[in-house]
């Protein structure tokens, strides 16, 4: 896959549109279809996409392991958190009409955020289990050389 | 998409298996668009087409291409699926007619959710204020389940490390799962 020019030269074209496309289902999923679960899901076929073409080892470069790891858990945190920030404001558990002066803006914000940690618990979890998965018989092989 | 599902089940080699069942996929994303799902259909093409079918070839890349032939006849998970199936057909019939507005889901809280929906929450789309705002408990469930997944999926097949720091690996994957 290496000396493949052509392939090389259009995921480079490509990989940055997957991106924007999935920033823009992710932030434009209040007016339209999408939302962070199709947002997350399309960020993590940009990376693996990358990762196919480019090879593994440059992948975990880009996007390391740690990385990815901590952001499985910051996704659902951060869900959590809007949800305690609801508690803290003197409303319900993810209770959004509490976090702006006027309940319209308070339901923008609560979706807003909670998106945004669906997406990144989504696209984390969905890399790791390309990462694992595509690292196994490498590491393997590391582990015996 | 019968066809699909057909070859699905006759093919003894998994490459073909795993293309199928994108196709499937594919075919699936599309009803649902004739369905007016959109947001569902784009999941469909996202996660089952593309993600799921990369997944599936890593993990043939893992464990090889070709299926063993089965030692069991076939014949009492058929029976079972073929029961299953047609009393879910047969519970089908009971249900009302495709897209009848005084269907009883069309007459509780949908229409409220309808009306409401976009002037209490300012969000034009109805999909993404249910989920994210009157269904919220089970978003934030359905999150933790896709958490879930990646932790078992890290506990599982995590890279070993070398034995001596192995059972502090251990002691903090048991703490992650445990959440």
């Amino acid at each position: 896959m290496r000396l493949d020019v052509i392939l090389r030269v259009l995921a480079k074209l490509l990989i940055p549109f997957a991106v924007m496309f999935a920033l823009y289902v992710q932030f434009h999923g209040d007016f339209g279809p999408g939302g962070g679960f199709q947002a997350g899901v399309i960020i993590a076929a940009a990376v693996i996409f990358y990762a196919l073409i480019y090879g593994l080892p440059s992948a975990r470069q880009v996007v390391p392991d740690a990385l990815v790891e901590a952001m499985i858990a910051i996704g659902v945190l951060l869900y959590a958190g809007v949800g305690v920030a609801g508690l803290l404001l003197g409303g319900n558990y993810l209770d959004y009409f509490v976090l702006a002066h006027d309940p319209v803006h308070g339901q923008h914000r609560g979706i807003f955020w909670v998106e945004v940690g669906v997406a990144i618990t989504v696209s984390a979890v969905m890399l790791k289990i390309f990462y694992v998965f595509a690292g196994r018989r490498r590491d393997a092989g590391e582990e015996a050389s | 998409m019968g066809a699909a599902a057909i070859g699905i089940a006759r093919q003894r080699n998994l490459f073909g298996v795993v293309l199928l069942s994108g196709i499937y996929s594919f075919l699936m994303a599309t009803v649902l668009v004739v369905l007016d799902a959109v947001d569902v259909a784009m999941t469909e093409a996202a996660v089952g087409a593309g993600i799921s079918t990369v997944l599936l070839l890593g993990a043939i890349h893992l464990a090889g291409g070709t299926e063993s032939r089965p030692i069991h006849k076939p014949w009492l998970p058929l029976f079972v699926v073929v029961v299953t199936g047609g009393m879910l057909v047969y519970g089908t019939l009971g249900l009302p007619a495709f897209s009848d507005p005084q269907a009883p889901i069309h007459q509780h809280v949908a229409p409220s959710y309808l009306k409401e929906g976009p002037v209490r929450t300012g969000v034009p789309n109805v999909v993404t204020a249910v989920l994210a705002s009157y269904r919220g408990f089970d978003t934030l469930g359905e999150t933790t389940v896709v958490f879930t997944a990646g932790i078992g999926v890290i506990a599982l097949l995590r890279r070993r490390k070398p034995r001596h720091k192995y059972p502090a690996r251990a002691d903090g994957d048991g703490g992650e799962g445990a959440k």
